[in-house]
């Protein structure tokens, strides 16, 4: 059995330059937005905007200014999680979303049918359909490279560094002796981003580095399973089942009564 | 900011709108029919046969509505089989849009054999017995697959299932009511029905008022055109007017003052606006993320 891969990213040293998007796309085929001609965001250097079914990789640019020269760019180089508890695993109905032998998620496309129940599922809202395909599709953590003994697209192609491939255990090592530098060069933000496996959803096989809060990039604080909801939202819905079902038998026996009152009697019930 | 505003919209929209909506009215109505079968008298028949009519007609318009909304619509068997290893089948008690795949697919099956009507009368209480459980379950279901995912407003609550069952009791009732006139139902078996909507819509408003209170400070997404479409098309129009109208039957005639009818478009509006108030709220783009 493999060890468990996966990415560490490094966002104090990404410069923006999408060459990890630009590699991702050519690697997996992935068609250009409509036809090539993009449409501007308007309000930031970032047309990408989101992850979705083409976008398996986006470089978020994030502008902490205060007037023109107070302030600073933060960027992160955004991808599927690969969580180790993983919410689109769990509810995909159709067993297209798999776990891979380096302990990756994998959604397989001649599987799927589009349901779509993953999207909603996802805490990061990183899934989305690939209207080329007719299918839900994300990062696949480029499987068919790590099967070849290649690493990823997109950290092949970062000149920083800022995205790193490799077993989670070493990644993690680095990534801790990373968060001590920098908090001695006095860079007292920074810390680690789902590096923690006993953390929500049992760590993420791509963490981060941030020197923010996970929200200001984007990032939920507190990622959950959407399976914690399905025994209360069960019950609930049983117990009015329950209370629904009773008023109507009680109608029907209050039916019954006014009916002998009335003196009809009738035949009873019917067949 | 919750978290459920940092995912992303599965879009589900007008396939699975009017699905919510037939396949509440479906499951309501047989469970309803179900119950008259066994605790009913000769005189409801005509109510039965329209229960079953509209559950088998519902399943099919429901089991075509999810398959037009798939991405891949001719993989819609996928859910129910594993593909790759056919004919094993593909069953995730866990995951709602699985069992709940398999759920009407029986569904229909009871609703088959109850409106074909042939058979023994022990076999045809069984069935409808089996079909009024899972009647019930079709109509709730579709609000826990909600609950159990990451997106605002859903997952938010626990209570869409119990409320979505409760409206599928409601609206059940109200087509029932409506087309079992035309068929020669009884005037006592109507007034049951439209007696039982009246305590469905009280117990749907509680509901409702419940699910809100549950939102906490995500319940805010309603200071919009989603609410005001809740307060008025929902609450106003689709429970306190045709409970109004139940209670003054002399008000009631055709049309907005045909209590059945507003209970339908009630029930349509509640799940119009639980599905579009959620998809509305895109994946939160992060442009500026304020002083560091």
């Amino acid at each position: 059995m493999p060890a468990a891969m996966g990415f560490f990213t490094d966002t104090t040293i990404c410069i923006g330059c999408k060459a990890c998007e630009v590699a991702c796309k050519n690697w997996n085929q992935l068609p250009a937005t409509h036809g090539g001609v993009g449409e501007m965001s308007g309000d930031s250097y970032d047309n990408t905007r989101k992850l979705d079914g083409t976008h398996w990789r986006h470089v978020k640019f994030i502008e902490q200014f205060d007037g023109p020269y107070n302030g600073r760019w933060l960027m992160m180089s955004d991808v599927c999680k690969h969580c180790v508890q993983a919410g689109c695993l769990e509810v995909c109905p159709t067993g297209a979303i798999i776990r891979t032998e380096y302990d990756t998620v994998v959604i397989q496309s001649d599987v799927c049918n589009g349901c779509r129940a993953c999207i909603a599922a996802c805490p990061f809202g990183v899934i989305d359909m690939n209207a080329a395909a007719g299918t839900a599709q994300k990062c696949t953590l480029c499987y068919d490279r790590m099967e070849v003994g290649l690493e990823p697209a997109c950290s092949k192609a970062c000149p920083t560094d800022s995205i790193q491939f490799g077993p989670i255990t070493e990644l993690r090592e680095r990534a801790t002796k990373r968060v001590a530098q920098l908090q001695a060069q006095g860079e007292k933000r920074a810390r680690l981003y789902g590096d923690d496996p006993k953390g929500p959803l049992g760590g993420l096989n791509s963490f981060y580095l941030l020197v923010d809060k996970p929200e200001v990039y984007g990032l939920p604080k507190t990622p959950k399973l959407p399976s914690r909801n399905l025994k209360p939202s069960g019950t609930f819905a049983a117990a009015t089942g329950a209370v629904v079902g009773l008023l109507a038998i009680v109608g029907l026996r209050k039916r019954r009564m006014d009916e002998i009152g009335e003196g009809g009697g009738g035949k009873g019930s019917q067949n | 900011m919750p978290d459920t505003f940092f995912t992303a919209s599965p879009h589900w929209t007008w396939f699975i709108i009017p699905y919510f909506f037939v396949g509440g009215i479906a499951g309501g109505a047989y469970f309803l029919a179900a119950l008259l079968q066994w605790f009913g008298r000769p005189e409801d028949r005509p109510v039965i046969r329209t229960g079953y009519s509209l559950a088998f007609w519902g399943a099919i318009i429901s089991g075509a509505l999810l398959t037009l909304d798939l991405g891949k619509p001719f993989r819609f068997w996928h859910m129910l089989f594993q593909s790759e290893n056919f004919p094993n089948l593909m069953f995730k008690s866990w995951s709602p849009i699985s069992f709940g795949a398999w759920a009407i697919l029986l569904f229909g099956a009871c609703a088959a054999v109850s409106w074909y009507g042939k058979g023994g009368a022990l076999l045809a209480k069984l069935v409808a017995g089996l079909g009024g459980l899972l009647g019930f379950f079709v109509a709730g279901y579709t609000g826990v697959l909600l609950s159990v995912t990451n997106r605002p407003i859903w997952a938010d609550s626990p209570w869409l299932g119990a409320l979505f069952l409760a409206s599928g009791a409601s609206t059940g009732a109200a087509a029932l009511a409506l087309f079992a006139s035309g068929s020669g139902a009884s005037e006592r078996s109507i007034r049951w029905l439209t007696s039982f909507d009246s305590q469905a819509l009280v117990v749907e408003l509680i509901l409702l008022i419940v699910f809100v209170a549950s939102l906490g400070a995500v319940a805010k997404v309603w200071l919009g055109f989603w609410g005001l479409v809740l307060l008025v098309g929902v609450v106003g129009a689709g429970i306190l007017w045709p409970l109004r109208l139940h209670f003054k039957p002399a008000a009631a005639s055709a049309g907005f003052h045909n209590p059945a009818l507003m209970v339908l478009l009630g029930g349509f509006l509640l799940r119009t606006v639980v599905l579009l108030a959620s998809n509305s709220i895109a994946a939160h783009h992060v442009a500026s993320g304020g002083m560091p």
